[in-house]
């Protein structure tokens, strides 16, 4: 470690949910700006998009403008990803368009996040979009949600104004079942309460949004989950010329959920068989131990026939080895989902062949009313019964993100068609 | 929020962790990948993580280094050098046989080459049915690649559609593709500059010299410095200087490297890592608008390169 490497607080993974119109391209720009992320000739060039436009300031929604599709209709159309650090600890933005007809991209940047920031504009409060984006939040389970009130600027930094935005934002908050919600009051547009206080928001004395994000857990859950370890790969080096390697069968893949000893019991899916850990390595280390999203490769006891799309798991706590789930899907692609047609499914390193058996029915994600549905459109989210060809080995969602979820393949194209979690 | 916090991995493990698990799902979807190793900083980051995400056994792909012909000889030379260190096969093909079969032809001699690496790849990928190219590009290099995938499918000319993008959830990563599509693989993603550079720090990985602070003639063009009467491979010269142009010698290094044609160093005395790791922490500077001449071109030149192919 050499003499400047300060205290490392991980990484955080967030997600800014709004439209343009709640200056969420500005607040982005604004914390890649204030804290240095941004560089002066990317500063020069927006300058002169900005010029260019006809705009008298330098407009940091600029910084976050991508593809020249998105330039020219001056929308955002796909989720980007952002990245900035503060010295002691690094964030990825994703940053997803907030219309409606993007409710998939939304799910999407929302799959990676541990936190969200849900925007609204002061001067029109909690709207329909708040409620869509806060419902999108807890269903894909983001663990920590902050309100920002933006625009104060507008509202000539009125505390009433916030008071009652918070106010209406906890009752309907309450009716949703979300807890762990922050608010804070901020202007983007002039930077306060972003990295610095500013001196027009006197009133609040809560922490900028920079401490929120520093000072917010970085694990996706504080819960103690059981151990979920998909093989991804098998290394077996019998060619080697070191004699040394020639029974070494190493199981490759990422804790995706709780953590390994070595002499920890575990059990192998779908066989069943049960063996302790040898060893865990990494590059040629030992180590003690595997915790949570590390990649390794593990050593076993007992020889045991394990490939790719097998499990290794904590024999006390055995994921449901099922060829039918209950789940909540979000429907991604343009072509309807069709209940007379077979997809892939792919779970943790798992692929098998699904259909759908039912479809419970969709939510509006407006209004959040269940309704009858048939088929799925894109965007469209809805509670179904999947019938599998072989078992996965799975937990619910909420107990355990990583094996969880799903995505579903199309056999035709091969394109991503639907996202889905588990929930019995 | 619970008092008890959990064991979470530092920024650099958790890329790391990432970088590896991206890798190894390459290799268990793909049936015949491969690694593009051009012997740059990024690509000797990737060659470490596949070290740590297959040893003890070998990589399950080739290394492969698109030639533009143009290359410094001291990345060249380092390339083959990592290469036969690491005991992995290494294909290097090379945009001048391009230019014989003629199927790459430069508008005028001086065009660089680098644009042209597209066609020589996937001349490449169809010579050996490769079904994933696995290649060190970062989102934070330019607003294009910002937007693109961690698995980012290509049909089968090639071609990007920024807009009609598979959704990428989780960590669920959707490899699969047709015969004659591939897949571009891009472990590094979530990575930046400055993580490259930490992540060499820790790891004590050796560079190609010009990467640290050394004098060379160069000539101001257009606010740029560019480095002239470089030497080939074979010890000709290459980036002659124009008439009228003065000559000066100058402490630079680079920060990227590529077609000696388009990158241009920047001034600098850090003449090791961690020099280096502080200039990264306090430049002004973005590390393409800084060094590639190629993207300066167009807003969007980055976008309509790789929607032809390019990486």
């Amino acid at each position: 470690m050499s003499a400047h490497q300060v205290e490392d607080r991980g990484l955080l993974r967030f997600l800014t949910c709004g439209s343009v119109d709640d200056g969420k391209s500005t607040l982005i720009g604004r914390l890649l700006f204030d804290t240095k992320a941004i560089l002066a000739d990317t500063l020069t060039a927006i300058e002169r998009t900005s010029n260019k436009r006809g705009l008298t300031a330098v407009d940091l929604s600029l910084l976050t403008d991508g593809l020249q599709a998105e330039r020219e209709q001056g929308i955002t159309i796909d989720v980007a990803y952002r990245y900035f650090s503060t010295g002691t600890r690094k964030y990825i933005i994703a940053d997803a368009p907030g219309h409606e007809q993007y409710t998939r991209n939304m799910f999407t940047a929302a799959s990676t996040a541990n936190l969200a920031i849900i925007l609204i504009d002061a001067r029109k409060g909690v709207l329909t979009q708040t409620r869509r984006h806060s419902y999108l939040a807890k269903l894909v389970g983001i663990p920590h949600l902050l309100v920002a009130v933006n625009k104060m600027d507008l509202v000539d930094y009125d505390q009433a104004t916030y008071n009652q935005i918070v106010a209406d934002y906890k009752a309907f908050a309450e009716q949703i079942g979300l807890s762990d919600v922050r608010f804070i009051p901020l202007s983007a547009l002039n930077g306060d309460m972003i990295v610095d206080r500013g001196e027009r928001l006197d009133w609040y004395d809560g922490p900028t949004l920079i401490d929120i994000l520093e000072s917010a857990p970085a694990a996706h859950t504080e819960q103690a989950e059981s151990f979920r370890f998909p093989v991804q790969y098998v290394c077996r080096p019998q060619a080697s010329d070191n004699p040394e390697l020639h029974d070494y069968r190493g199981f490759m893949g990422r804790v995706e959920a709780g953590e390994i000893k070595v002499g920890d019991s575990v059990t192998v899916l779908p066989n069943g068989l049960t063996t302790k850990v040898k060893d865990i390595q990494l590059y040629g280390a030992s180590l003690d131990k595997a915790i949570h999203e590390q990649s390794v490769t593990l050593l076993l006891e007992d020889e045991i026939d394990i490939s790719r799309g097998d499990m290794i798991v904590n024999s006390d706590e055995l994921p449901a080895q099922t060829k039918q789930i209950d789940a909540v899907v979000c429907w991604l692609s343009e072509t309807p989902l069709s209940p007379a047609r077979t997809y892939w499914l792919r779970h943790t390193t798992r692929e098998v062949k699904a259909k759908v058996a039912v479809i419970a029915h969709r939510v509006d994600i407006n209004s959040l009313e269940n309704e009858p549905a048939t088929t799925l459109a894109m965007n469209d989210i809805a509670r179904l019964t999947l019938k599998l060809a072989q078992p996965i080995f799975a937990d619910n969602y909420e107990a355990s993100r990583a094996t969880g979820a799903f995505i579903i393949i199309d056999e035709s194209t091969n394109n991503t068609v639907g996202a889905g979690m588990i929930v019995g | 929020m619970s008092t008890l916090t959990k064991q979470t991995l530092s920024h650099l493990d958790w890329l790391e962790s990432e970088a590896i698990h991206i890798m190894r799902e390459v290799a268990g979807q793909c049936s015949n990948p491969v690694l593009l190793f051009s012997g740059g900083k990024d690509s000797i980051c990737m060659l470490r993580l596949a070290e740590k995400a297959f040893r003890p056994g070998k990589f399950p792909f080739p290394l492969m280094h698109i030639d533009t012909g143009h290359n410094y000889k001291e990345v060249v030379e380092f390339r083959d050098k990592r290469a036969a260190e690491l005991g992995e096969r290494l294909i290097v093909r090379s945009v001048e046989d391009s230019m014989k079969r003629g199927t790459v032809v430069l508008k005028h001699e001086n065009e660089s080459r680098n644009k042209h690496q597209s066609v020589t790849l996937l001349e490449a990928i169809e010579e050996f049915g490769f079904d994933a190219c696995i290649g060190g590009a970062r989102r934070d290099e330019e607003k294009a690649r910002a937007k693109e995938r961690i698995m980012s499918f290509r049909d089968e000319f090639g071609q990007w559609d920024p807009k009609n993008q598979r959704p990428e959830l989780w960590n669920l990563y959707n490899a699969r593709s047709h015969k004659g599509e591939n897949i571009r693989a891009f472990p590094i993603s979530n990575w930046t500059e400055m993580d490259v550079w930490q992540y060499i720090e820790r790891e004590g990985l050796e560079l190609p010299s010009i990467y640290f602070a050394h004098t060379r003639p160069v000539v101001m063009r257009q606010g740029a410095i560019v480095p002239v009467n470089v030497p080939l491979t074979n010890g000709e010269l290459t980036n002659l200087p124009k008439a009228g142009e003065e000559i000066i010698d100058l402490q630079v290094r680079f920060r990227t490297v590529g077609d000696i044609s388009c990158t241009a160093p920047v001034q600098s005395d850090a003449d090791t890592v961690e020099k280096i790791v502080l200039e990264t922490a306090t430049t002004t500077i973005t590390e393409r608008g800084a060094t590639r001449l190629d993207d300066q071109t167009s807003d969007a030149s980055m976008e309509q390169r790789k929607k032809e192919g390019y990486f």
